[in-house]
């Protein structure tokens, strides 16, 4: 399969910003356009939009809270679809880190607090990885489209989690299926209260430049690259392609699970049923505005978590469903990839050889 | 309870039976759609993925994005978020003479809603339209190597819309009859996967009509099976069953691993030299 957009230029950021902030422009004129057919005012929507994201210190910082996991998912999606590994499933690969974050967390009361951060974050990086890689290895070992089996587990991991939150995990009053809260000596740490900006946010500040050198400065990194561009040539030249799959699917779901973790860690404390309100399906939006390159995933993630904060706000000022957000981020990616068709070279090249057989007819 | 396990099995076979039939033919052509779940705008991916030969795979979960979010606002728009919820009238069961009184199969085949007799009856059709017509194998050839259908003057991109409208119909169909077959309502994300699971599907019933009509009774059976296991009280967490769709497919496609019957150019698109 050819690779997703053209995809991961290392080139300088700033160039390959143009294209996502136009399609970013198209699809927001296209949702004006809708809201004044839906009879909303669509200045004093966005208004509301960018109030709510932004409109003060706290609204900011939520901003930032909102941003967090899709940096973490963000950075799994680019990870994969360099390698043309198309994982769906930072959705389930997520659930799962956050499930094993709470399985473990809550044990750790009598711990010191920085070794028990660091088994939740360990255990939810885990149980993502395992999620990933097992998708991975049954690609290489047996065929099975990724896209499938990610998407499945995603499902799996819905109800692994009711059934956690409803079974082993319920809160001692078993009152409400929710997990017991995590004990402070397992909850990342905390700055500036009382906004919710937290050690985690650092942590996927952190990765996003390692994945960058990862996927660029390494041999792994290039076998992954070579693989997305054409597997056929990879293979030729002794590139493993089995084995990069699983590691690079495994990579992928341990970026997604310790974002799980660092959710549970840092922001909710408990697991409850629709813990994530689709993370890892948005991360396909963020990882493609950002041109599934790592360090452009944070500035992404931070636009995307802006319209996610944003879009409550335009329910309560104007009336419109925050839904309306999300299928504006499904337009993000349509006029994303029709900037990217491949028709439009084509008919660039065959102008260009019309070009030439009519001078080479001149010349004859 | 076999009689109304059965019965269940038929009624949750019918949708997946006409959403895996839809994404067989859009896959014959040469084209996966993913994005089968949001259907309702399934021109706007034909012009991604056929004319302007975008990533099939990401334009289809863009779609699906996209859709759930479409969705919503409308019902949202229509219906009010928490207000009364929209009810529609069920499709009317329709009884076919005494054979609906035979014992165990009686109202599993033959006291059902027309839509259920629709996706069984259309199985043998789409069967003769792919395999006995010059139409289906036109259809074939733009999936299988569209460069030869291009050169004999076939129109790839109209064979690969013709059949995306098709599909378009049937997984259509398949959602109207989610609402009016069984939930009697609109409910957001309501499709929870079946149209992936239609994909598996195809792929288990290796791209034949009949093996695909045999696979959707099978992952009809197992969607039956929560309910009637929810109803028994089985101490067992109901979360297994409901799961156990999602768990099915994986085991399925890991058995079948490797022997792919998929059309060769599958997920290609096709940019005219």
């Amino acid at each position: 399969m050819p690779t997703a957009t053209s995809s991961g230029s290392r080139g300088n950021i700033v160039a390959a910003l143009g294209k996502p902030l136009g399609a970013l422009a198209i699809a927001l004129g296209i949702v004006a356009l809708a809201l004044a057919v839906l009879g909303a005012n669509p200045a004093a929507t966005f208004a509301a939009l960018l109030s709510g994201a932004f409109g003060n210190w706290l609204a900011a910082t939520d901003t930032l809270v909102k941003a967090t996991p899709l940096v973490f998912t963000g950075l799994a999606v680019s990870a994969a679809f360099s390698g043309a590994l198309w994982n769906i499933g930072a959705e389930g690969q997520l659930l799962f880190g956050a499930l094993a974050a709470a399985a473990c967390g809550v044990h750790l009361a009598q711990w010191p607090r920085p070794p028990a951060i660091a088994v939740v974050l360990g255990a939810g990086t885990a149980a993502g990885a395992v999620a990933g890689a097992l998708c991975g290895w049954l690609r290489a070992r047996f065929a099975v489209s990724e896209i499938i089996s990610t998407i499945m587990l995603n499902f799996i991991a819905v109800q692994a989690l009711s059934w956690a939150v409803h079974g082993p995990l319920m809160e001692p009053s078993r009152a409400y299926p929710v997990s017991q809260a995590l004990p402070p000596a397992a909850c990342l740490y905390r700055f500036l209260p009382p906004s919710r900006l937290n050690a985690g946010m650092i942590a996927a500040l952190a990765l996003a430049p390692a994945c960058y050198v990862w996927l660029f400065y390494t041999n792994a990194g290039f076998e992954l690259r070579a693989l997305g561009k054409n597997p056929r040539a990879a293979a030729f030249f002794g590139v493993p392609v089995g084995r990069v799959a699983v590691f690079a699917m495994g990579l992928s779901g341990a970026m997604a699970g310790l974002g799980g973790a660092v959710q549970l860690s840092a922001i909710s404390h408990r697991l409850f049923e629709r813990f994530s309100p689709g993370w890892g399906y948005e991360a396909i939006a963020v990882a493609l505005v950002a041109r599934l390159n790592p360090l452009a995933v944070v500035p992404s993630a931070l636009l995307f978590g802006a319209l996610d904060n944003g879009a409550q706000a335009i329910q309560r000022a104007q009336g419109v469903s925050p839904v309306l957000v999300q299928a504006a981020q499904g337009l993000v990616i349509f006029v994303l990839l029709a900037f990217d068709t491949p028709v439009l070279a084509s008919w660039r090249r065959r102008g260009a050889v019309r070009e030439d057989l009519a001078s080479g007819r001149a010349d004859a | 309870m076999l009689e109304a396990f059965l019965s269940s099995t038929v009624a949750m076979a019918a949708p997946l039976l006409l959403a895996a039939l839809g994404e067989l033919l859009v896959e014959d052509s040469g084209v996966i759609n993913i994005g089968i779940e949001g259907v309702m705008l399934t021109a706007l991916f034909g012009a991604m993925a056929v004319n302007l030969a975008v990533n099939q795979v990401v334009a289809g979960t863009a779609l699906d994005i996209f859709a759930l979010g479409v969705t919503g606002v409308f019902y949202r728009r229509m219906f009010g978020v928490t207000g009364q919820a929209l009810t529609v009238r069920t499709l009317r069961q329709v009884r076919l003479g005494p054979l609906s009184h035979l014992p165990l199969i009686g109202p599993a085949l033959f006291h059902q809603n027309l839509l259920v007799y629709f996706s069984f009856l259309i199985v043998p059709a789409v069967w003769l339209a792919l395999y006995r017509t010059r139409w289906g194998l036109n259809l074939r050839a733009a999936g299988e190597r569209p460069e030869a259908a291009d050169a004999l003057g076939l129109g790839v991109y109209g064979l690969r819309w013709q059949a995306l409208m098709i599909s378009g119909v049937l997984t259509g169909l398949s959602g109207a009859y989610l609402t009016l077959g069984y939930a009697n309502t609109f409910v957001e994300g309501m499709s929870a996967g079946r149209g992936f699971i239609a994909l598996a599907i195809v792929i288990l019933g290796e791209w034949r009509p009949g093996r695909i009509a045999i696979a959707s009774v099978l992952f009809g059976a197992a969607l039956a099976l929560q309910f009637v296991l929810q109803a028994v009280n089985t101490g067992i967490p109901y979360q297994l069953f409901l799961a156990l769709p999602y768990v099915l497919t994986l085991v399925v496609l890991t058995a079948l691993g490797g022997q792919s019957h998929a059309p060769s150019a599958l997920g290609e698109p096709y940019v005219r030299p």
